[in-house]
């Protein structure tokens, strides 16, 4: 006589249970159920511990990130298309055009199942969009309490083209400084969402891949300098970055500076400097002055280019200093943030 | 409390009017810490801005470097 | 966005920079007393738009700044105790108290979080019916009203776990101060829009008349301040000493008469002391006994507390106007946002802040 076993599969719970990230039949289950139907790839399919992968010779880029935004879901995006495009654009920054990613998840106990199942579902379609696969990864599940509904870790792998060499410590004077588009669009978003202001109009993040527009860019001209994503910390931090580590000075004009009146308006309410609000979807180009229009015009001939503007230039005087000629005429420096932008309250 | 709708350019959000009792939709309000604490008087804008249109316009006729 | 837009003005503003260089004859020592006005001055760079005549100090307009350093003690203090929800502006969370801030008190696990309005705390205690919620109430003359109506309010809602822990400072007292010793240079006052909203004109008139000196009411954009500073060179060239109202698109002589009902109703005036300044007379708030309830000062304990400033730190001269920012031995080698000596460069109202995020390449340290 067989022995009886239960023939009702383990269905999909409500919610997580710390058991989802024991490595049991839950974990099993989670797998089957949520992430292989979502990821599903060649690699990953296999279920190995790693993937391996067959890479011709050359540099690899490699790169991690952390994502634990707040709220999860917002106009423009969630924490799984960040944690996607975040990464992506990482490796684009040094000129990588992306392999594989990697996602591991930390999850709460009692996080709702349904929205683990709609932030898998958009990275999915945002490693869609982006043609890159998720070829492996790994859960985790904390006590109730010990987490925030869900973190995700993502790392890239990416290729990097022979004859291309970024870097923030390429900046030379005389070269131009290019924006691919609007100020504060992420970082706004997010910030209304918590402080109870409602948004009008289309203030929504700007979460996307920028490693097409890189591609464009890189083809436009064969000597670009330095390209950056001006994430946490905004343009600010990371002109000044810049400035650092190339022993150089970054002169900025304001009136070239794009910003959506939505963003702008909310930045007035909240005390905020547009400069120092995250964005999460452009790019700041460092090309000779020569290279400079070429790379201008195909900037904004690409749809995440289309308000692309030539914002300033690297200059010798002020070395690590990055300043800014208001619409007055009159200069003033763009500082690094202590800490978190604190609003005024006079 | 008498609260509102306010609108900053591209966001809105709520103020309490208990401190401009006075103010009704499409009026323009200072708002400070949640309160709107003015409401901005449309005729003493213009009287103000008329004054400095002539001050530009004196300057215009007769310019001057700018740094 | 209207009413903001055009007082930034380039043009308008270059041409106000024209007219106060035609009209000045000599060196004149002008005072504007917001920290929100420093901020737009520094921010634009709009002193580089004034001829070398006219010498811009800056004033005790920053409520953080001139916040006694034993009340920042006391604020973290209640902090820090469980059960606890204090609740406070973003600008207070860095002022160093003697030997720590509010974010290191949240770090360590207290409850603090920050707010936009006072209506947030509020808010908070009618949620959190077990905890006692702590306001941070620190402004002038424009946020006492706003502080008023949220203690007003929670009192109308019976509720006994709402309390604030206040520090309002009057401004024309510290008009009178500066303007009444030995050493003052100030020979003309921008005074502050806002505070102005709330207040009236009057108290402004009777300094002035007492004084004998020029006073203008400002805004905060560009072209309020530049316009503010034309208004007050030509009294100084006319030998007048008025008062005059820049901002009258908001400011009325009477000012706002409901606001200023609901802060009489909840607080009353008494001496205070100004952190660098030392105890000016009739020159803060305290609350009313009838709203003794909502006392956070009352509430937990009026312990003495005894404090040292650092050695090094210059901000009692800086707020008076009598020292820049650039004049510290400290400023931007042992004083920085990051590790501030004293209030003034942790608050972006401050002087010091504003300086050193702005403007520190004009100083004697051309670099960062």
């Amino acid at each position: 006589m067989n022995a009886f076993v239960c023939p009702a599969p383990i269905a999909v719970q409500d919610t997580v249970l710390l058991g989802h990230g024991s490595g049991g039949k839950l974990s099993a289950a989670l797998l089957q159920q949520i992430f292989l139907p979502a990821f599903h790839n060649p690699l990953l399919n296999r279920l190995e511990d790693q993937a391996v992968l067959d890479v011709e010779s050359g540099r690899l880029a490699f790169t991690t990130d952390s994502f634990v935004v707040k709220p999860l879901f917002f106009p423009g995006g969630d924490i799984g298309s960040l944690a996607v495009y975040g990464t992506v654009n990482d490796l684009a920054m040094g000129g990588a055009q992306p392999l594989a990613l990697s996602a591991a998840f930390i999850l709460e106990e009692g996080f709702s199942m349904a929205d683990l199942r709609r932030v898998v579902d958009s990275m999915a379609r945002a490693a869609g969009n982006v043609g890159v696969p998720i070829v492996t990864g790994d859960t985790k599940v904390v006590e109730r309490g010990c987490g925030d509904g869900v973190f995700i870790n993502t790392t890239g792998l990416g290729m990097v083209a022979a004859g291309v060499d970024l870097s923030a410590a390429n900046a030379r004077p005389g070269d131009a400084v290019i924006l691919s588009g609007s100020l504060g669009d992420h970082g706004i978003t997010i910030l209304t969402q918590r402080q109870g202001l409602e948004l009008e109009g289309s203030v929504e993040s700007d979460s996307a891949p920028l490693h097409t527009l890189v591609a464009v860019i890189l083809a436009a001209a064969g000597d670009v300098r330095v390209m950056r994503d001006p994430t946490r910390g905004g343009l600010a931090s990371t002109l000044n970055e810049i400035a650092a580590q190339s022993h150089a000075g970054i002169a900025i004009r304001e009136t070239a500076l794009p910003i959506h009146d939505g963003v702008r308006g909310a930045c007035e309410v909240l005390g905020l400097d547009p400069l120092y609000v995250a964005n999460e979807g452009k790019l700041v180009a460092i090309v000779p002055a020569a290279s400079a229009e070429a790379v201008f015009a195909a900037m904004r001939r690409h749809p995440l280019g289309a308000e692309a503007a030539i914002i300033g230039e690297v200059v010798a005087r002020h070395p690590g200093l990055v300043t800014m000629h208001t619409p007055f005429g009159t200069t003033r420096i763009v500082d690094m943030l202590p800490g978190d932008q604190l609003p005024r309250i006079c | 409390m008498r609260m509102g709708t306010v609108r900053f350019g591209g966001v809105t959000r709520q103020a309490c009017l208990d401190f401009v009792p006075e103010a009704q939709c499409g009026d323009y309000v200072i708002v400070h810490v949640g309160f709107a604490i003015s409401r901005v008087s449309p005729e003493e804008a213009e009287r103000t801005y008329e004054l400095l249109r002539q001050i530009q316009e004196a300057d215009e006729s007769a310019p001057e470097e700018r740094p | 966005m209207k009413y903001l837009d055009e007082y930034r003005d380039a043009d308008i503003t270059h041409a106000l920079a024209a007219r106060i260089r035609a009209r000045v004859t000599r060196p004149c020592v002008l005072m504007e007393i917001c920290g929100g006005q420093t901020h737009t001055l520094m921010r634009y760079g709009l002193p580089d738009l004034l001829p070398p005549e006219i010498e811009l100090v800056h004033g005790p307009g920053c409520p953080v700044c001139v916040a006694p350093l034993e009340f920042v003690d006391r604020a973290i203090e209640i902090a820090s105790r469980p059960g606890v929800i204090f609740v406070s502006y973003g600008d207070m969370l860095r002022v160093p108290g003697s030997r720590q801030d509010l974010f290191r008190v949240r770090a360590a696990g207290g409850d603090v979080r920050i707010a936009y309005s006072p209506l947030e705390a509020v808010k908070l205690a009618q949620e959190y019916p077990t905890r006692q919620v702590v306001f941070f109430g620190i402004g002038f003359e424009t946020t006492a009203p706003a502080n008023a109506m949220a203690v007003w309010h929670a009192k109308r809602l019976g509720l006994t776990n709402f309390s604030m822990l206040v520090s309002h400072v009057l401004v024309p007292p510290a008009v009178r101060l500066i303007l009444g010793s030995p050493t003052n240079r100030v020979q003309g006052f921008i005074a502050p829009g806002h505070v102005c909203t709330i207040m009236g004109h009057r108290e402004y008139e009777a300094l002035s008349a007492e004084f004998h000196v020029p006073i203008v009411i400002g805004g905060f954009e560009p072209v309020d301040l530049l316009e503010a500073i034309a208004m007050l060179v030509d009294q100084l060239e006319d030998g007048r000493a008025q008062l005059e109202n820049q901002y009258s698109r908001s400011v009325t002589r009477e000012g706002n008469v409901p606001a200023q009902k609901l802060m009489e109703e909840v607080f009353e005036i008494t001496d205070r002391k100004w952190r660098g300044i030392g105890m000016i007379p009739a020159s803060g708030h305290r609350f009313r006994e009838e709203y003794a309830a909502y006392d956070a000062e009352r509430l937990f304990g009026a312990q003495e507390i005894h404090v040292e400033e650092p050695a090094e730190c210059i901000s009692a001269l800086v707020l008076q106007g009598l020292k820049k920012p650039v004049d510290c031995t400290a400023f931007g080698t042992r004083c920085t946002p990051e590790q501030p000596l004293g209030a003034p460069m942790v608050s972006s109202e401050g002087a010091c802040a504003a300086y050193y995020a702005y403007r520190r390449h004009t100083g004697p340290e051309a670099s960062a």
